[in-house]
């Protein structure tokens, strides 16, 4: 093995930091899934009958469909009986107000990073914070009231909002859109839900913060984005959970909805727990994330970062339904170790002259699998659709895999397609190079990662991007190849 | 500064270097000098610490350090400069962004305090004029789609932030045209003072018309054949390697 390797081997086998657990009292339901647990979830939530209802029709059509086995990922069958649906810390009354919060839990956070304190709070950012299956605080709510603009969670929303809710849930992910968007519609616990009128552009940026705390249980959000006609919002989400050796499931949905001449930019950096250097443990990160471009003139712009989760298994996606709509897709996918990654896109173009852009950057290393797998469809209608997609690959090592799955369908001649892609590995010269200028090998491999991956690094918000590049150095600590 | 005792060194199952002696003095410019083949840039990459050669025998002392036993990034911050003959492109990375890096790792090494932005960008300020190069160069990704003159003037300029105590420049001059050159040449002279030293290496006399050095030394086969003054650089001119390895043979 050569030094280069051993720099690698160190660099990627450093700790995951967030993987502690705290105490905190929790009510729960029983372990396994039946319409029962479902009507308990319900009502737990005081939910109205037309929501039950709905959960119980996906329930149903849920038991008939079949696990996808289409990705490129490997992992032992999940007894979904043998997971707990519902786990909320306890909180002895409706909290109010954020003295009235466990201390724990805002401990929780604030060791996440996370102020939820008045005092504390980061400017400029609104938090909704959700540990486990429910959301425990929302930052900056009478401020952004003021707007008009709704910032909640998902279960506030739908007491206090049924008739949003109603209307644009399962509108853009229908509830039998694939297995896991199923499973999540029947059982889904909490989550964030905004809403944002005409033409106001949000002051701030929006964010939720995603904290899996109880042991053994699946956490099932549900994300509800809707602009209405000229409004403008940039919403970030993070997520973190403790190190343990049984595999936890997340499986959450995240719906966008657009009018006309709207603008949303969703922005992710997923740091949920790996699994140990030997695969062992980690989260199955089962997401389905999509926009529809509603109105003519809108745009859905995705980001992320991905850089934990033993198993990836996500295609943010943009309908473009409108005319003149656009959809972006910016992604850094990290594997590292055993980590399995199969992420993409979708665009689908149904407008006249709609545009969709997508930048991918897979890194492997470790004994990972990196998959790209990304869709563009022009449909028949869509008049002067253009396409520009480049998928690039990132070898570290030579025990890591990378992969690209485009996949393209045109049914109008007027498209215009480009696809690029390319295979690097990071070379032992470019390494030489820097460590003759006097720089240490683990900040040669930072430095050149995140120089490769700055194209969509430069789409995160500020605040977001320092936290990126440092947790694209830490996920690779100790892969140099 | 630099002395070196025959040191041996191969790649793989090839002998490269036999046995070679050099001394450096600060002040002194060293010309290194030999057909293709000779072990020129093979000598450069050794001193530099590339791990991809395994030196086999003799002893380099850099500044009262044994060079060997240093890293190459500690090689580097105690004050070893190698100007590529093959600068790699690191794409998204501006020369800005890697200079900063470099040398705030190499002041914190030396137990200073690393630049502020403010006092960085001042010292970059000065350095592109003396070596003249222009900013936006160093604003674009590292030697990505650079000519090779801008890549060769870019070491320059990098040499010229790191103020190195030695530096080598490995084949410099190989795809410069004329100007290029001067534009190199008059950077390095202008970086050169009594306490540093700079080894030159070259396959062509023309770049010692412009760097001038104190002496020349012929490589072949391995080993340092020949020694004398800028003349025998021009004598080589004249004359090829033949004669040299004639000498060699005889020998």
């Amino acid at each position: 093995m050569s030094k280069d390797n051993q720099v690698l081997e160190e660099l990627t086998s450093k700790e995951y930091e967030h993987g502690w657990t705290i105490d905190i009292e929790t009510d729960s339901a029983p372990k396994g899934l039946n319409e029962g647990i479902i009507r308990f979830i319900s009502a737990k939530k005081n939910e109205p009958e037309w929501l039950l209802e709905w959960r119980l029709s996906a329930f149903r059509q849920w038991i008939k469909m079949k696990e996808p086995k289409w990705p490129n990922v490997t992992y032992p069958p999940i007894d979904y009986q043998d997971l707990i649906y519902y786990s909320a810390p306890k909180q002895k009354a409706k909290v109010k107000n954020l003295e009235d919060v466990d201390p724990e839990l805002i401990k929780t956070f604030e060791k996440l990073g996370i102020s939820l304190t008045e005092q504390k709070r980061l400017t400029g950012i609104a938090v909704d914070a959700v540990i486990d299956s429910v959301s425990v605080a929302t930052t900056y709510k009478e401020t952004l009231a003021e707007l008009g603009i709704i910032f909640c969670s998902f279960s506030e929303a739908v007491q206090e909002h049924p008739e949003l809710v109603k209307k644009y849930m399962g509108s853009v992910v229908p509830v039998n859109d694939n297995y896991f968007a199923a499973l999540n519609s029947a059982v889904f616990t909490d989550g964030s839900f905004c809403y944002i009128p005409k033409g106001v552009r949000c002051p701030m940026e929006l964010s939720t913060y995603f904290r899996i705390n109880a042991a053994n249980t699946g956490q099932f959000e549900r994300t509800l984005i809707v602009a209405d006609e000229g409004a403008y919002v940039s919403y970030l989400e993070g997520c973190t959970a403790p190190m343990r050796d049984e595999n936890q499931l997340h499986a959450a949905v995240v719906e966008i909805y657009a009018m006309k001449d709207a603008q949303v930019k969703y922005s992710t950096v997923q740091n949920w727990y790996p699994g140990n250097k030997e695969g062992k443990g980690g989260i199955y990160n089962f997401v389905t994330k999509r926009g529809l471009c509603f109105g003519d003139g809108s745009k859905i712009s995705w980001t992320q970062v991905e850089t934990g989760s033993a198993i990836t298994w996500k295609y943010p996606s943009c309908i473009l339904k409108g005319d003149n709509s656009m959809g972006e897709f910016y992604s850094v996918a990290v594997t590292n170790n055993y980590q399995q990654a199969d992420t993409g896109t979708k665009m689908i173009h149904i407008g006249k002259n709609t545009k969709s852009r997508i930048v991918s950057k897979g890194i492997s290393a470790g004994h990972s699998q990196n998959s790209y797998r990304g869709q563009v469809h022009i449909m028949k209608r869509a008049e002067n659709a253009r396409n520009f997609s480049q998928c690039d690959s990132l070898l570290m090592g030579d025990q890591c895999g990378a992969h690209t799955f485009p996949y393209i369908d045109v049914e109008n001649n007027s498209a215009r397609i480009e696809h690029e892609a390319t295979t690097s590995k990071i070379g032992e010269d470019q390494i030489f190079y820097c460590l003759q200028r006097g720089i240490d090998e683990e900040s040669a491999v930072a430095l050149i990662v995140n120089g490769y991956a700055k194209e969509v690094l430069n789409q995160l918000p500020m605040e977001f991007a320092v936290e990126a590049q440092k947790l694209l150095a830490l996920t690779l600590e100790g892969s140099v190849g | 500064m630099l002395s070196i005792k025959n040191l041996t060194a191969k790649i793989g199952d090839k002998q490269i270097l036999n046995g070679i002696n050099l001394d450096v003095k600060p002040g002194e410019v060293h010309a290194i000098m030999g057909p293709n083949g000779s072990g020129k840039s093979t000598l450069a990459s050794v001193l530099a610490g590339r791990e991809e050669y395994e030196v086999t025998g003799g002893e380099v002392d850099f500044l009262g350090k044994n060079l060997l036993e240093l890293s190459p990034e500690d090689r580097a911050r105690e004050g070893m400069f190698l100007a590529f003959q093959y600068p790699v492109e690191i794409p998204g990375v501006s020369t800005i962004n890697f200079m900063k890096t470099a040398v705030n790792q190499i002041l914190e090494y030396r137990g200073q305090q690393p630049l502020d932005a403010v006092s960085f960008l001042k010292v970059m300020k000065e350095k592109m004029k003396l070596v003249e190069i222009d900013q936006s160069l160093l604003n674009r990704s590292l030697n990505e789609g650079f000519s090779g003159g801008e890549k060769k003037r870019n070491e320059i300029f990098q040499m010229a932030m790191l103020e190195p105590k030695l530096a080598i420049l490995d084949e410099t001059d190989s795809g410069l045209d004329i100007d290029a050159l001067k534009i190199v040449s008059n950077g390095v002279n202008k970086l050169r003072t009594k306490s540093n030293a700079v080894i030159v290496v070259t396959h062509y006399q023309r770049l010692l018309d412009y760097i001038v050095p104190d002496f020349v030394h012929v490589l072949y086969k391995g080993k340092i054949v020949k020694s004398g003054t800028k003349e025998l650089a021009l004598e080589l001119e004249a004359k090829g390697y033949d004669w040299i390895k004639d000498e060699v043979a005889v020998a």
